[in-house]
C-alpha cells in the first residue's frame, strides 16, 4: 500500500496503459506541457513525446472527432475534457457520432475511445464549471459511463475503460484530486458492471457514485453511533449498471437511498429509482429516497452552492427522513 | 496521349457511368415506393469524387456525407451491399440499420458517411493523425459540401491539421446550395477555397464538372501529404442535378437565373467525358457501348439483389451497440 493523490492514481493508470499499449495516446488541453489541468498527466509528455501526449487547442468538437477517428482507424485514444460541462460543446461528436458509428455500420467498427472529464461543484466554478454531465451521456445508448470513487477506483476503472472496445466516458470528481488516498501498489483493472459493496449494513442501503461513496461511508459512520446500520454500494459504472447488487441489498434491507450529483429531475438516481423500481417494490418499507442536486444552475457563492448540492448531511437528513 | 492515360480516362467514364445509372435506380426505387425515408443524391457531381478517388491507394481513408452514394462507388464499394442497404435489407453494409445516408464501407477505407453536416471532417482528420501516428504513409480525404464549409468543425480540422502537417486533403463539393440556400447569400467569399488561407496551407480551385482537371489538383494534394507537408483544401465547383434529396423539386435554384440548372446541365460531366472519349478516338462508340452493357449488368443484378432480399428481423435492432 501507498498513499497518493486521486491525481497522481490517474496519471499512473494513464503512465502504465502508455507503457503496455503503443497505441494508447492522449490528448486534450492543457494535457501536455503542464501535466493537466489537474495534474492529470503530469509528466507523460516528457515521457512519451509529442505525437503521443497531445496538447489541443481549445477545439472540442474538433479534437474529440478526432478522437473517433484514431479510434476507428486502429488507436485507443484517451481524451481529457477539462470540464464536464464541455461535453456540450461537443455533444455531437459524443452522441451522434462515437456512440452511434458502430451501430450505424452494423457493427463493422469499434471504437475503443477514452473521454475523461471532471464532474462536481464545491469550488465556487458556477453554473458553467461546476455541473456532473453523466445523466446527460448515460441517456444515450453507446457509450459506457465510469464514476470511481477513489483513487484505486481511479486508477482500476480508468484502465478497464482504455482497454475497452467502445467509447468510454470516465467522470472523475474534481473534489477528489487532490486528497489522499492508500491504494495498493499494484491495481488491477476493475470490470465494469460489478458494483462495490463498501460497506455491510442491515437497515438501509445507499447506493451511490462517485465522491458521494465516501460521503455515504462517513455518513454511515454518523449513523452507526445511532444504532442505525447502512449499507452502502459503490456502483462504480452507470453503464452497464449492477442492478442486482441494488436489488439484493434492498431485499435485506428494505430501503434505497440513491445519490449521485446530476440534477434531481431525468438524472442519475431519478433514472436508476425508476429502472429496478419493478424489481423491488414488494421489498420496500419506503419510497425510494434520491439525493441529488435539485434542478437550479449551480450558483457561484459558497453561502448558496453549499447547500444545495449532495453531501453527507444531504444524506444523512434523508435517511432520517426515511427511518421516522 | 500516352496510352495508361488513356485507359484512365475510360476508367474515369466507367466509376462515372456506374455512379449515374446507380443513383438512377435509387431515385426509381423512390419514385415506386419501394425506399423508406430519402436519399440525397450525387448525380452531376461524379466528377469530383471519381478525379479525387483515383488519386488514392487502395488503403487510405475517406470521410464521406450524406451526399456519399458517389464516393462509395468511387472507391469500388460493393454495390449490391449499397443497394440492398438503402432499401433497408438484412444483406446491406449495416444491416439496414444506416441507410443511404450511413453506408460504412470500412473494407474500402470508408469511415462512414455522415448525417450531421460537418462532422465527418475531425474523423477524417483524426484518421489522418492515426495515419501519421502509425507510421503507414496513408492519407486520408475529408469531403463535404460548401454548406459544411461554415461549420465549426470545419475550421476546428484545419487549423489542427496544418498546425501538425497531418496526411488528410479536404474536398468541398460546391454545389451553391445548403438545401435552399444560396451559398453566395450567405458566404461573403467567392472562392470558399480563399478560407485555406487563415489556416496556412494551400487552397486550390478546380472545376469539378471536368474529371481530368480535379484528377489532377488531387493527385498533387495527396503527393503533398504524403511527404509529410500537411493539407491541402480543394474546392471543387459543381452542381447537384436533384434537389436536396429525392423528395425536393429544388424550385429554389430558378430564382436569381431562371437558367441555372439547364447550363449546369449542358456540362454533364458523364456526357462530356464520353464525347471526349471518342472524339479524341481514345475508345470507340462500340467499346463505350460495351462498358455501359457490362455496368447495366451489374446494375440490374444489384437491383434485383436489393429487392429480393429478406429485411432484418426486429433482433437485429439490438444488436451492434456495444462491442
Amino acid at each position: 500500500m501507498k498513499e497518493i493523490t486521486y491525481a497522481q492514481a490517474v496519471c499512473e493508470a494513464l503512465d502504465e496503459e502508455m507503457e503496455r499499449d503503443p497505441n494508447v495516446l492522449i490528448l486534450g488541453e492543457d494535457v501536455g506541457f503542464i501535466g493537466g489541468n489537474f495534474k492529470t498527466s503530469v509528466g507523460l509528455l516528457g515521457k512519451y513525446g509529442d505525437l503521443r501526449v497531445k496538447d489541443t487547442p481549445i477545439s472540442e468538437q474538433g479534437f474529440v472527432g478526432m478522437a473517433v477517428g484514431m479510434a476507428i482507424t486502429g488507436l485507443r485514444p484517451v481524451v481529457e475534457l477539462m470540464f464536464s460541462d464541455f461535453l456540450l460543446v461537443c455533444a455531437d461528436q459524443v452522441i451522434n457520432q462515437a456512440a452511434k458509428i458502430r451501430y450505424m455500420s452494423g457493427g463493422q467498427v469499434t471504437v475503443p475511445m477514452v473521454i475523461r472529464t471532471p464532474i462536481g461543484a464545491g469550488r465556487s466554478s458556477a453554473a458553467q464549471h461546476s455541473q456532473s454531465m453523466q445523466a446527460l451521456v448515460a441517456h444515450f445508448p453507446g457509450f459506457k459511463v465510469a464514476m470511481p470513487s477513489t483513487a484505486q477506483e481511479a486508477k482500476g476503472l480508468l484502465k478497464t475503460a482504455i482497454r475497452d472496445n467502445n467509447p468510454v466516458l470516465l467522470l472523475e470528481h474534481k473534489m477528489e484530486y487532490n486528497k489522499k488516498f492508500m491504494i495498493d501498489d499494484v491495481v488491477e483493472p476493475i470490470p465494469f458492471g460489478k458494483a462495490n459493496i463498501v460497506r455491510k449494513g442491515t437497515d438501509i442501503t445507499i447506493a451511490a457514485t462517485s465522491a458521494l461513496v465516501m460521503r455515504s461511508q462517513e455518513a454511515a459512520e454518523e449513523l452507526e453511533k445511532e444504532g442505525i446500520s447502512a449499507e452502502v454500494i459503490d456502483l462504480r459504472t452507470i453503464v452497464p449498471l449492477d442492478k442486482d447488487a441494488i436489488i439484493d441489498s434492498v431485499k435485506k434491507t428494505g430501503k434505497l437511498i440513491i445519490a449521485d450529483d446530476s440534477h434531481d429531475f431525468c438524472g442519475i438516481a431519478s433514472g436508476i429509482s425508476s429502472e429496478i423500481a419493478d424489481d423491488v417494490f414488494y421489498y420496500l418499507d419506503a419510497p425510494i429516497g434520491r439525493v441529488s442536486t435539485p434542478n437550479v444552475p449551480l450558483p457561484f457563492s459558497p453561502s448558496l452552492e453549499f447547500p444545495i448540492i449532495p453531501s453527507k448531511d444531504k444524506i444523512l437528513e434523508k435517511v432520517r427522513e426515511m427511518l421516522k | 496521349m500516352k496510352s495508361n492515360i488513356k485507359k484512365q480516362l475510360v476508367n474515369f467514364y466507367e466509376t462515372m457511368y456506374r455512379m449515374r445509372r446507380f443513383e438512377e435506380e435509387i431515385f426509381e426505387f423512390y419514385k415506386k415506393g419501394m425506399m423508406a425515408g430519402l436519399a440525397h443524391l450525387y448525380m452531376g457531381e461524379e466528377a469530383v469524387a471519381t478525379g479525387v478517388c483515383a488519386a488514392l491507394k487502395e488503403d487510405d481513408y475517406l470521410g464521406s456525407t450524406h451526399r456519399g452514394h458517389g464516393h462509395l462507388v468511387a472507391r469500388g464499394a460493393d454495390i449490391k451491399k449499397m443497394m440492398a442497404e438503402i432499401l433497408g435489407k438484412e444483406t446491406g453494409y449495416s444491416k439496414g440499420k444506416g441507410g443511404s445516408m450511413h453506408i460504412m464501407a470500412l473494407d474500402k477505407g470508408i469511415l462512414g458517411a455522415n448525417g450531421i453536416v460537418g462532422a465527418g471532417i475531425p474523423i477524417a482528420t483524426g484518421a489522418a493523425y492515426s495515419a501519421k501516428y502509425r507510421g503507414t504513409n496513408q492519407v486520408a480525404i475529408s469531403f463535404f459540401g460548401d454548406g459544411a464549409s461554415n461549420e465549426g468543425t470545419f475550421h476546428e480540422s484545419l487549423n489542427m491539421a496544418s498546425a501538425w502537417k497531418l496526411p488528410v486533403i479536404y474536398v468541398i463539393e460546391n454545389n451553391l446550395y445548403g438545401i435552399s440556400v444560396d451559398t453566395r447569400d450567405v458566404t461573403n467569399v467567392t472562392d470558399l477555397a480563399d478560407r485555406a488561407h487563415g489556416y496556412g496551407i494551400p487552397g486550390v480551385v478546380v472545376d469539378g464538372m471536368d474529371v481530368v482537371a480535379v484528377y489532377e489538383v488531387a493527385k498533387e494534394a495527396v503527393a503533398r501529404a504524403r511527404r509529410g507537408e500537411g493539407p491541402t483544401l480543394l474546392e471543387c465547383k459543381t452542381y447537384r442535378w436533384q434537389g436536396h434529396h429525392v423528395g425536393d423539386p429544388a424550385n429554389y435554384r430558378s430564382r436569381k437565373n431562371p437558367n441555372e440548372k439547364a447550363e449546369w446541365m449542358k456540362r454533364d460531366p458523364v456526357v462530356i467525358l464520353k464525347e471526349k472519349i471518342i472524339k479524341d478516338e481514345i475508345a470507340s462508340e462500340a467499346e463505350i457501348i460495351k462498358i455501359e452493357n457490362e455496368i447495366e449488368k451489374e446494375i440490374q443484378e444489384a437491383v434485383k439483389f436489393a429487392a429480393e432480399s429478406p429485411y432484418p428481423d426486429v433482433s437485429e435492432a439490438f444488436t451492434d451497440i456495444f462491442a
